[in-house]
């Protein structure tokens, strides 16, 4: 399974990045055969509209799974019409996360946010 | 001749000072260009209100047409379009109906739809016309409401008063694109400067004629008109911090018809503006 995160480098000693949309790389991950691969997240850098961007070259990349801290409601929406499945992360360590996803710990992420939209905040 | 009143900041007194002028002048036109929060029409009190709807254009994608090509989607530099799933999702609030998405469609695929984002409401007051710009809650942006309540603007006989919104973004450019002549409002503090100078370098972006207001003056340390006389700002008028103005304010009055005192005070000021505005014109041409 190709699974998605949200990372704030491009290596794999990296964190994950606490926002999805602005997000500077994506990690693919694939589960079989541990490939690992990263994307420069070209939304990061939009004015408006980053959660949808982003969420659109996650569905481009062929993901069926995102692991995220939380994901505002218009790039929930575009995951949710492509039908990958979200699942919040336990702490922003990438092989904790992973770790977590193999041994099935993972739970569902379905709070979604209504977006900061330039508000910005850590909360 | 088009007049905009704006100040970088909300609550300094850009409605007061507005409603007051218009008020002043022996016919004019009030335009409330703050849609998100208008209330030049609490004063007024127009009536014989009408009422008209103001709708942008939304696409509308025909999934039966659409071959998936993405042209829409990856034209959109506001991302108002994704696809996923031979699906084309058009998220509304996001989109700023340019249009550009269903000119580029080689299937033909996109229609607009219209969506209701606002108002606009036309009344009468004594000598003012007063026109109000509503926009309604969780709208993104007032820019298309401004754009149809300044739209016949060069045809107006009447003086024109443009009561801007706040701040020196989008909706505010809208608002003083069209005027001649920009009346900026500034509060006695170090905030009120900073919000000053945002309006103060708009205005110069834009190469309007300005003149500032001080209100809520006081006989001690004005920051503010310490920053005009440094950059060599012409000061139109001062109003003072006065109670009754205060008062008068807070229950919805009109200063200048309730009290002759404060109906001279504006009527020095509208002849300053006028004179202001007018040689600037003339010495533009």
């Amino acid at each position: 399974m190709k699974i998605v995160i949200p990372v704030d480098n491009n290596s794999m000693d990296t964190t994950v990045c606490i926002s999805f949309g602005r997000a500077p790389y994506f990690l693919i991950y694939e589960t079989e055969t541990e490939e690992k691969s990263f994307i420069n997240n070209s939304a990061a850098a939009s004015q408006g509209g980053a959660g949808i961007k982003a969420a659109q070259s996650i569905v481009d990349s062929g993901a069926e799974a995102i692991i995220t801290p939380r994901c505002g409601e218009n790039a929930a929406e575009v995951i949710k019409a492509a039908g990958i499945i979200m699942y919040r992360t336990i702490n922003n360590s990438i092989q904790d996360n992973l770790q977590a996803l193999k041994e099935g710990r993972l739970t569902l992420l379905d709070e979604i946010h209504a977006g900061f939209h330039q508000r910005g905040g850590n909360s | 001749m088009r007049i905009a009143v704006l100040s970088g900041k909300g609550g300094t007194g850009k409605t007061f000072i507005s409603v007051n002028l218009a008020a002043t002048a022996p016919a004019s036109v009030y335009i409330d260009c703050d849609v998100e929060e208008p209330n030049g029409h609490l004063f007024y009190k127009p009536q014989n209100v009408v009422s008209e709807r103001i709708a942008v254009k939304i696409p509308q994608v025909d999934s039966a047409l659409c071959k998936g090509c993405r042209t829409c989607v990856n034209f959109c530099k506001f991302n108002a379009l994704a696809y996923a799933v031979n699906k084309v999702i058009v998220f509304d609030e996001v989109c700023h109906s340019c249009g550009g998405c269903q000119l580029l469609c080689p299937q033909k695929a996109i229609a607009e739809k219209e969506k209701e984002i606002g108002r606009i409401e036309r009344g009468l007051s004594g000598n003012v016309r007063v026109v109000t710009g509503m926009l309604n809650v969780g709208e993104a942006s007032g820019v298309p409401v401004i754009k149809k309540l300044l739209h016949n603007s060069r045809l107006e006989k009447e003086d024109m008063i443009i009561d801007c919104p706040p701040g020196s973004a989008c909706t505010v450019m809208e608002s003083i694109k069209e005027a001649d002549y920009c009346i900026l409002v500034a509060e006695p503090t170090i905030f009120g400067v900073h919000n000053l100078n945002m309006v103060y370098e708009l205005v110069k972006l834009f190469q309007k004629p300005f003149g500032v207001v001080l209100n809520k003056y006081l006989e001690e340390d004005n920051p503010a008109e310490v920053f005009c006389q440094k950059n060599q700002i012409n000061i139109l008028e001062k109003i003072p911090f006065d109670m009754e103005l205060g008062t008068l304010n807070s229950n919805g009055q009109i200063a200048v018809r309730a009290d002759s005192k404060y109906k001279s005070l504006f009527q020095d000021l509208w002849c300053t503006v006028r004179k202001e505005a007018c040689d600037e014109t003339a010495s533009h041409t």
